[in-house]
């Protein structure tokens, strides 16, 4: 295989594992610049593939093509209500985060499975019929080269995730809304006093990332697993907060660390059939994204800062 | 209400909540709750082989859950149990079968082995915390991927490229004829013993040492403590080490008790995060940790008989305690409500005495 071989093989891969890791961890972006920490998106994204799954097998005859887009946008319904959980906690109760956090996963892990043994009598569901197909772009993909590269074989779901962190982006830095958003996550206290109201931002922000890790979670299940078991989200919810943290908080970065890190899963993958990499072992393809983080946080690679407020509920009147 | 009693009720309050709502979750989908709790009833204590089992769930929770508090206890959030309890379970399980000893100092360096690479492996989000100042709740969830990956790659590399490593030596072997016996050949082992053991030490080691004191005061007030001359990066490291190690030793009963070996996994064993739920319900106190690993190791083995007696998937368990954390957690509305209950029984006392 030559090098350029290489490359057509694995970069369509790495954008195709990315997909998932890339609306979750936008949804991440936005919880934590308001100040509230999800540890629960593991548990979001298996709630919205299991609901996602759920749907596609029952209305697969119906909507044909458009069962798994559908699937997409129940997903999100379902992923911003499931996280209202975290909000009320969180936000009106004063309950710790992360602790609230992981209840999140364990909770969305033990529904799933529960609803799943109790409609199919098994701990998995069937294969699904339709899945999230591949496009080839006409024009862009006669591109030499490059063409083969990113718009052959191209998933719609990859388009729309990275369309989804650009709007991101512009609506974190460019809009009141997401001026508002950074303020909560930085100084609450400063931003109530200019008239923000804290608790509804933090409230918003909490369901858009209830609402995209739903859709992460549907568009692994549609797209890379195929059906639902308990083991079918299995740490991309914990990967995409590293690839927030790792993209330091900022939509663009946390795209760029989630293509990164869906390149280090398609190579502990597809390795084995390629030259170099195949000598790497396995288990340091695996860990690398963890490796990585933790590297980030230290500092090695660019200090990564948590918003100031992430984390400590907002008590008003508290100083 | 006094503040004491508050402190003891919110947690019982949630666990009747959480068992309400478990109820209720089992009537909206069909399923009689009676007949539920019933065969969760004798799933823990139905005869003496359940009895066993029970014991035998209930030990690395112990561990896992002295884990997490005593993190808690120093002022840091330890989510990296699992993955210390994993590097203690390959630990002791290679000590085991690689080494051939006297039997019981078999066992002792083994789990010592445990307790020394959960250590480590907790050394070092607590080593990033003191002198880097980063957060160490992320950092040990990463540590909890690369201990699973790293496991299962030592696993290969111990057995030759096999799925699980080979059984311990009997000299290592915590499993004991007699207690298996008694309890209709359940895998009930010694362990447990170890883990009531481990409570006592914590509870020494907190309350009645000058490191247990400096390392609260730490975790309550930095600066404070800084001012009264401790060594703060010190005693954090120290604090996340101590907590590794009782999540090292939890692994170990797994490997010298239960299993006898360590196979591959593909996900968390789950013991480590529900150490969080186990600690939060025993308010990070070392006897509250027992009772709350009592209460969920033995919810956890009642549980498995749900599905055979009553046709109820066994993750409704997990539901439950999902629940009593969100109810834990959110203590402020349950302390609100005590309150204001606890104030209405002053007035209509007051008015009763004509005041």
């Amino acid at each position: 295989m030559s090098f350029l071989d290489v490359l057509y093989f694995i970069i369509p891969s790495a954008i195709f594992y990315a997909a998932p890791l890339i609306m979750t961890a936008i949804g991440g972006v936005f919880t934590e610049r308001s100040g509230v920490v999800n540890i629960g998106l593991e548990g979001i994204m298996i709630i919205g593939a299991f609901i996602s799954v759920i749907f596609n097998l029952t209305f697969a005859d119906k909507l044909a093509g458009w069962a798994p887009w559908l699937g997409l946008v129940v997903a999100m319904v379902v992923g911003a209500i499931f996280s209202l959980l975290l909000a009320v906690a969180a936000i009106s109760f004063r309950a710790d985060q992360t602790v609230t956090g992981v209840a999140l996963n364990m909770l969305g892990l033990a529904l799933a499975v529960f609803s799943v043994k109790m409609i199919y009598d098994k701990g998995q569901t069937d294969s699904i019929s339709e899945r999230f197909g591949r496009y080839d772009v006409p024009v862009l993909g006669d591109i030499p080269v490059i063409g083969r590269m990113f718009f052959h074989d191209l998933h719609m779901t990859s388009v729309l995730a990275i369309a989804v962190a650009f709007l991101a982006w512009f609506v974190i830095y460019k809009t009141p809304f997401g001026l508002r958003l950074r303020a909560v996550g930085e100084h609450p206290v400063a931003a109530d006093t200019m008239g923000v109201n804290v608790t509804k931002m933090r409230y918003i922000a909490v369901m858009i990332s209830g609402a995209l890790g739903g859709i992460g979670g549907a568009i692994y299940a549609q797209a890379i697993a195929g059906n639902f078991s308990a083991l079918t989200i299995s740490g991309q919810g914990f990967m995409a907060i590293a690839a927030m943290i790792f993209g330091k908080w900022h939509p663009l970065g946390a795209l760029g660390a989630a293509l990164f890190f869906g390149l280090a899963q398609s190579l502990s993958i597809a390795g084995a059939s390629i030259p170099y990499v195949k000598d790497i072992p396995e288990v340091i393809l695996l860990i690398l994204p963890y490796v990585l983080t933790i590297l980030a946080l230290a500092g090695f690679i660019g200090k990564a800062n948590a918003p100031k407020a992430s984390g400590k509920p907002y008590i008003k009147g508290k100083r | 209400m006094s503040q004491r009693m508050v402190n003891i009720l919110v947690p019982v309050v949630s666990v009747i909540l959480g068992l309400i709502v478990g109820a209720i979750v089992m009537l909206v989908s069909g399923f009689n709750p009676v007949a539920g709790y019933s065969a969760l009833w004798n799933g823990i204590f139905g005869d003496t082989y359940n009895i066993g089992e029970t014991v035998r769930t209930i030990t690395p929770y112990i561990f896992s859950g002295l884990a997490v508090a005593f993190a808690f206890r120093t002022g840091m959030f330890n989510i990296g149990v699992e993955g210390q309890l994993i590097m203690g379970w390959l630990a002791a399980a290679y000590v085991g079968q690689a080494f051939e000893m006297p039997t019981g100092l078999h066992a002792v360096v083994a789990i010592l082995a445990a307790a020394v690479a959960g250590g480590i492996w907790a050394f070092i989000p607590g080593l990033l915390k003191a002198k880097l100042q980063v957060h160490e709740v992320i950092v040990t969830i990463m540590m909890n991927y690369i201990a699973l990956h790293t496991a299962n790659a030592a696993i290969s590399a111990i057995s030759d490229g096999g799925e699980k490593t080979d059984k311990i030596y009997p000299s290592a072997s915590l499993a004991s004829e007699w207690l298996s016996s008694m309890t209709q050949f359940s895998r009930l082992h010694w362990g447990f013993v170890v883990a009531i053991l481990a409570v006592i030490i914590m509870w020494i080691l907190l309350e009645k040492t000058t490191l247990g004191y400096e390392l609260k005061s730490v975790g309550f007030n930095k600066n404070a403590s800084e001012y009264a001359g401790m060594n703060v990066s010190r005693n954090i490291i120290l604090a996340m080490v101590i907590s590794g190690m009782f999540a090292g030793v939890g692994g170990a009963m797994e490997a010298l008790g239960t299993f006898g070996n360590m196979m591959k996994m593909t996900a968390a064993t789950g013991i480590g995060f529900d150490g969080i739920a186990v600690a939060l319900l025993g308010a990070n106190q070392p006897f509250g940790v027992l009772l709350g690993a009592i209460l969920f190791g033995a919810l956890k083995n009642g549980g498995l008989n749900m599905p055979n007696e009553a046709g109820i998937p066994t993750e409704i368990v997990s539901i439950v305690i999902a629940l009593i954390i969100f109810f834990v957690a959110s203590g402020y509305l349950i302390r609100l409500g005590l309150e204001k209950f606890g104030k209405k029984n002053k007035d209509t006392q007051k008015i009763k005495e004509g005041k």
